[in-house]
């Protein structure tokens, strides 16, 4: 087993296409848990929502109730399924002790986030429009503007990728990995409008609403959609950026510091 | 063991494969693992670290591969700084860590060839392939991982350590709980792959192992090098043991007929006590037991003992201050 020792390459190709080729497989493996369970909740909220409870309800800014939630259902399985995935991802190794091999390996930070975090995002966005196939099934949709739609959707997917990442490095126990998804994703993506538009609160509650970064997900998202919004779409688009920005900055740090990575 | 041919390891002058200078460790936590390591290992060499459980032995590795961040000091394996040549310097070593962690959902042929990605390299199946059957594991290519034995499971942590075709390649306790088919199979392994020109570095706290495998052998102990030596010297120094006869009746001195040998009496006469070289060609026993027959000694008993690893580590300490 002789070697013939060239220099690395600048990137570790063959290194990201492993851990993203890991990291599907692990997902095909596990099709009830990844695709069909997450169908199968956003299918009964339409059911619940958009059917038994639309039907009774009014339009909003002249879009059907059951096809204005669409857009909010799709985001709420895009964040959680995003944070899940990618925390996981990193944390089992960590839990698991399988990590030593990716850090005695010749990676870089940022390649070993490309693979994990660019595997993550995939299946949210394959996830995503299946739940938008899904949704055509019970309710009628337009889609203005599919190139925003589908930008807002991969950035959505990327940044929420990166920030379970995040979370999978943190926690230190299973405890710690379900926290951040169950007691601060979830109620901010319910109060974030993924059911309503927030011009439907009080004027007080609207503006803390401001300070719940989903918001501008949903409103950017459901305005590709519809063509209308809570926030301006630039408004949207740019805090979308700012998360993402922040994500990355807090990645490079922990990889640049070992934080619990490297004793 | 073969004879030491390869010229590269004849000249300890050529420069280190790796090189570890001022190393030190203070976990946060306040434990200092390792105080000051200066170590040079040889191109193409198999060189054992021996020392207790604690001593430092997985924090130098660690350090080395890149699993834990130094206090001070620096590393240079075949040239490459570890920290800032991290990529150069990881693409040419391969681990094989004490604890038996794998991807239990994954197969065999697909962690392996994992691996190899992990480090850089184009894929290479019929490379895999070798590698597998090297280590007998090609029979349970397309097993999952989590349906082997704890034998089977090491074969393929080292597997995983060999798809990259590392230069170095470090073995951290390769036998704590390997049966002996595996270690014999690991033992011929290592040796061709020093006969390949891979450096190898293991660690052990058995003696016999540095002893059955090793060119070299450094002995760590509390966060320090106390020892670095080839093999044969060390065995020679290390390598004595006692024969203690238990008599009928208590001698009051030695006869002058048994003064050509290294004796001493012990518990008030009631013990004759022999020293003897293992590595001797002739340990002198039989001798011994003829003239003790031919003097009218007899004895009730006997037994012989060895230097503990722990009795050779506190020598070594006490020697040194």
């Amino acid at each position: 087993m002789k070697t013939l020792d060239a220099s690395p390459p600048a990137i570790n190709w063959p290194a990201i296409a492993a851990i993203y080729r890991f990291e599907m497989a692990r997902t095909l493996r596990t099709p009830l848990q990844s695709v069909v369970s997450p169908v199968l909740s956003t299918s009964l909220y339409f059911v619940v929502f958009g059917a038994a409870i639309g039907s009774r309800m009014e339009a909003i800014d002249g879009v059907a109730y059951g096809a204005f939630i669409v857009p909010g259902l799709m985001m709420l399985t895009l964040l959680t399924q995003s944070i899940a995935n990618a925390s996981f991802a990193i944390y089992f190794p960590k839990f698991t002790g399988t990590i030593y091999e990716l850090l005695s390996a010749p990676v870089a930070w940022w390649e070993v986030v490309i693979g994990y975090v660019g595997a993550a995002a995939t299946k949210s966005v394959v996830l995503g429009l299946i739940i938008l196939l899904t949704a055509t099934f019970f309710v009628p949709l337009r889609i203005e503007h599919p190139g925003f739609m589908l930008l807002f959707l991969v950035l959505t997917a990327v940044t929420f990728s990166l920030f379970g990442f995040i979370v999978g490095i943190w926690a230190d126990g299973f405890e710690k990995l379900q926290v951040i998804p169950l007691l601060v994703v979830t109620p901010l993506a319910f109060l974030g409008g993924s059911f309503y538009s927030i011009e439907m609160l009080p004027p007080l509650w609207r503006t803390v609403a401001l300070f719940n970064p989903v918001v501008y997900l949903i409103s950017g998202f459901r305005w590709s959609f519809f063509g209308i919004a809570d926030v301006g779409v630039g408004v949207s688009l740019g805090m979308t950026l700012v998360f993402l920005a922040l994500c990355i900055a807090a990645v490079a740090w922990i990889f640049r510091t070992g934080y619990r990575l490297k004793n | 063991m073969p004879p030491m041919s390869d010229p590269r390891m004849s000249d300890p002058h050529m420069s280190p494969i790796i090189s570890v200078s001022g190393l030190s460790k203070t976990y946060a936590s306040g434990f200092q693992a390792l105080k000051t390591v200066d170590l040079d290992i040889r191109k193409g060499e198999i060189f054992a670290l021996l020392g207790p459980n604690g001593a430092g032995k997985t924090t130098l590795i660690s350090i080395i591969c890149g699993l834990v961040n130094p206090s001070t000091g620096t590393v240079r394996a075949d040239g490459h700084d570890i920290v800032t040549d991290y990529r150069a310097a990881r693409a040419t070593i391969g681990l094989v860590p004490q604890e038996l962690t794998t991807d239990a959902f994954e197969t065999v042929r697909a962690t392996v060839a994992f691996s190899r990605g992990l480090f850089g390299k184009p894929k290479d199946p019929a490379l895999v392939e070798q590698v597998l059957k090297d280590l007998s594991l090609w029979d349970k290519r397309d097993a999952q991982i989590r349906t082997l034995s704890g034998g089977m499971k090491r074969r393929v942590m080292i597997a995983k350590a060999l798809a990259h075709e590392p230069r170095i390649l470090f073995l951290d306790e390769p036998t704590a709980g390997v049966d002996v088919e595996l270690r014999q199979d690991m033992w011929q392994l290592v040796r061709r792959l020093r006969e390949n020109g891979v450096t190898i570095i293991l660690t052990t706290h058995y003696i016999e192992e540095a002893e059955e495998m090793a060119d070299r052998v450094g002995v760590i102990s509390k966060g320090e090098i106390i020892l670095v030596e080839d093999k044969v010297e060390l065995m020679r120094k290390l390598g004595r043991k006692q024969l203690t006869l238990t008599l009928q009746a208590p001698l009051a001195e030695l006869p002058s007929a048994l003064s050509a040998f290294d004796l001493a009496l012990a518990a008030r006469g009631e013990e004759l006590v022999y020293t003897y070289d293992t590595k001797a060609e002739r340990t002198g026993i039989t001798t011994l037991l003829q003239a003790l027959g031919e003097a009218g000694i007899r004895f009730s008993d006997l037994r012989t003992s060895q230097s503990s690893l722990e009795d050779i580590f506190v020598s070594l300490v006490r020697d040194r201050s």
